[in-house]
């Protein structure tokens, strides 16, 4: 099967400091990846870089067959194939989820207004937030504001969904219905790959398990694997103390 | 009964009634001493009566100042007026100053004042001659433009506000028609109505405009292009390409670091010495350019402040949805930046009326300028205190309905409900 996402030897600097240290990473259709690791490891800007919120200065990035680089037209493209999850949510404030979720399919895809609010409404039930339709984000739980933003994310018919600590921002009780929605998303078929510390959802649904420190990655292995008989020692050390 | 103890609630039956009987008297003393000239207090010693309001009030407000009294008024009253010793005083002499200013404004606006009659001989009064405003009307209003062709540009005004008024009872579909008549079809066609030359209409030079008419011309005109380029300004100012970035910080900072007055001199005099032989462009339209670019790079740095204060948040989801830098702009980021801004935006768009009277240094006169120009007549001389009192009324309505209109749009637009 071919891959959809490839890194081969990707290196970033933010200034002096290195960030991302040769990271080889393929990704196929379907698969879910559960990158973790401490805070400042890289993770974050790691995928960021498959979208290009963040550019790299080493290395290729070929996404669903297309390389990124500086031409914008690709970059513009390979954004609406790939759909991105923040931890702050990002929603729009001044437009309703509605109109959040029916904004990019209308502009971005020229899709007529009446379609593109279809399309918006059935994601928006998937997430089970159709009753909140015409509500501004600032009237929503936090909880309800992240479903929100999966499914503006959706609605663009992503092939790869990209989740960057998409509970850490939530209070305990919200997490577990925006984690549901992921579940449901991935038993989907969708390829992702989530940035998170919420190991259970990662047992749950991950093939693969990567673990990053100091802008490496030091671990991949399977999911089983990884939390029964990890190799490295780093990794051993971080899930003692967070499991 | 112990008199000097302290107000309470054991003794408001007693307290309060002496207190705002004590309050009162002071007013009235004040009332009766403003508007009839007639001292109440006057068989006391001199001093005593002139202070005299000052202490009963403040023994008075004492009187009263019973916390927790249970008494709804009562407690508002002390809350906001009279919550210790000083505030009563600034309260006092706050009631003292509106009382006693009541009556000479009364005097000079309307008792005293002139209405009618058609020249200078018929204000005998000591207030204001209001004859040399109703005299003076129509060139405050219409500038040296011709009596015969004024209501070319009362049509012109018509026009709008039949359309502006029209457009709050059509449907949103029909309301962006009447928008984008307003903003790229209404200004020229007014401009061409006023000036004439075509269409069997004479020609009105440009420097014969003038007046409250002229003052909206160039207001609306300098608002309605400033805008959009101090929004351009504000981008590029922020944009990553070098080029674009530096050309707009040197726009906005040499425009700004200069004088309207010496921009405007310039614009008129200077600027046609730079022009090729035979080529002419009007006098009104050099100034209005000045004045819109001047004001842009204002109205720039005021619409940079609502870019900066956006999260970076939203910027990279409008990205990651996958729209481009124009579409990013559009649709996320100047709607919500420049909803942050409404009170700095009527800021600016209020300076700009008011900065409207210094076209006078080139010889365009507007409403201010008018006056200006009325007061200097022989026949109507000494007539400055009633023309600038008029010239600030009119300024002010004009200044007070954009101040209103944006904290609607504020109200309208806000999504925090």
């Amino acid at each position: 099967m071919g891959k959809i996402i490839e890194l081969k030897k990707v290196n970033k600097w933010f200034d002096k400091f290195q960030v991302l240290k040769d990271i080889d990473l393929e990704v196929s259709p379907q698969e879910k990846i559960v990158i973790c690791g401490p805070s400042g490891s890289g993770k974050s800007t790691l995928i960021r870089c498959i979208n290009r919120l963040e550019e790299h200065q080493e290395g290729n990035i070929i996404v669903d067959g297309t390389e990124l680089s500086e031409s914008t037209k690709n970059i513009e493209k390979i954004r609406a194939e790939v759909g991105m999850v923040f931890q702050q949510f990002n929603l729009f404030p001044h437009l309703s989820i509605l109109d959040n979720c029916s904004l990019a399919p209308i502009w971005v895809k020229k899709l007529p207004k009446k379609q593109a609010e279809e399309i918006a409404m059935n994601n928006l039930k998937r997430v089970q937030i159709d009753d909140q339709a015409l509500k501004f984000p600032g009237q929503l739980s936090g909880g309800q504001q992240q479903r929100a933003a999966i499914a503006r994310a959706l609605c663009m018919e992503p092939k790869i969904m990209l989740f960057d600590e998409p509970t850490s921002a939530l209070d305990p009780e919200m997490i577990k219905e925006v984690l549901d929605v992921m579940v449901d998303l991935a038993k989907g078929g969708m390829t992702m790959i989530v940035v998170t510390h919420e190991m259970g959802f990662a047992k749950e649904v991950a093939d693969y398990m990567i673990f990053m420190d100091e802008g490496k990655i030091v671990e991949r292995a399977k999911t089983k694997e990884f939390f029964e008989s990890p190799k490295s020692e780093r990794t051993k050390l971080f899930l003692s103390q967070i499991l | 009964m112990n008199l000097i103890a302290k107000p309470s609630k054991d003794n408001i039956k007693t307290y309060v009634p002496i207190g705002l009987f004590l309050v009162s008297l002071s007013f009235l003393d004040v009332f009766i001493n403003a508007f009839f000239n007639f001292n109440l207090m006057g068989f006391l010693p001199s001093q005593l009566s002139y202070f005299l309001p000052l202490i009963l009030g403040f023994v008075g407000f004492y009187l009263i100042r019973i916390e927790f009294s249970g008494v709804r008024s009562l407690d508002v009253l002390n809350k906001n007026i009279n919550s210790n010793n000083f505030n009563a005083l600034l309260t006092l002499f706050t009631i003292f100053i509106i009382i006693k200013s009541i009556p000479p404004m009364l005097e000079w606006f309307i008792l005293e004042a002139n209405f009618v009659g058609n020249s200078k001989d018929d204000c005998t009064g000591d207030g204001a001659c209001w004859v040399f405003i109703k005299v003076w009307f129509n060139r405050f209003m219409y500038g040296l433009y011709p009596d015969a062709e004024q209501w070319r540009i009362n049509t012109a005004f018509l026009i709008l506000f039949a359309v502006v008024g029209v457009s709050f009872f059509v449907s949103e579909k029909l309301k962006k028609y009447f928008i984008l008549f307003l903003v790229f079809v209404f200004p020229f066609l007014g401009i061409k109505l006023i000036s004439g030359g075509s269409f069997g209409l004479e020609y009105v030079e440009s420097a014969a405009w003038g007046g409250l008419s002229l003052t909206f011309i160039i207001s609306a005109f300098a608002i309605l292009f400033c805008f959009p380029i101090g929004v351009i300004l504000a981008l590029g100012r922020r944009s990553s390409l070098p080029a674009i970035k530096y050309i707009s910080i040197g726009f906005i900072e040499l425009w700004r670091g200069v004088p309207l007055i010496t921009v405007l001199f310039m614009s008129a005099v200077m600027f046609p010495m730079f022009l090729p032989d035979g080529t002419f462009i009007d006098k009104l339209i050099r100034v209005l350019i000045a004045i819109t670019l001047f004001e842009a790079a204002y109205m720039a740095e005021v619409v940079r402040g609502g870019l900066q204060a956006l999260p970076k948040g939203q910027y990279e989801a409008a990205k990651s949805l996958g729209m481009g830098y124009w579409r990013m702009n559009a649709l996320i980021i100047l709607p919500q930046a420049l909803k942050l801004v409404i009170p700095g935006i009527a800021n600016t768009l209020l300076a700009l009326v008011k900065d409207t009277p210094l076209i006078f240094v080139v010889g365009l006169m507007e409403l201010a300028g008018m006056i200006g120009l009325a007061k200097t007549n022989p026949k109507w001389l000494g007539m400055a205190m009633e023309g600038y009192v008029f010239a600030g009324l009119v300024f002010w309505v004009i200044c007070y309905a954009m101040s209103r209109y944006s904290q609607n749009l504020e109200k309208k637009l806000s999504t925090e409900r």
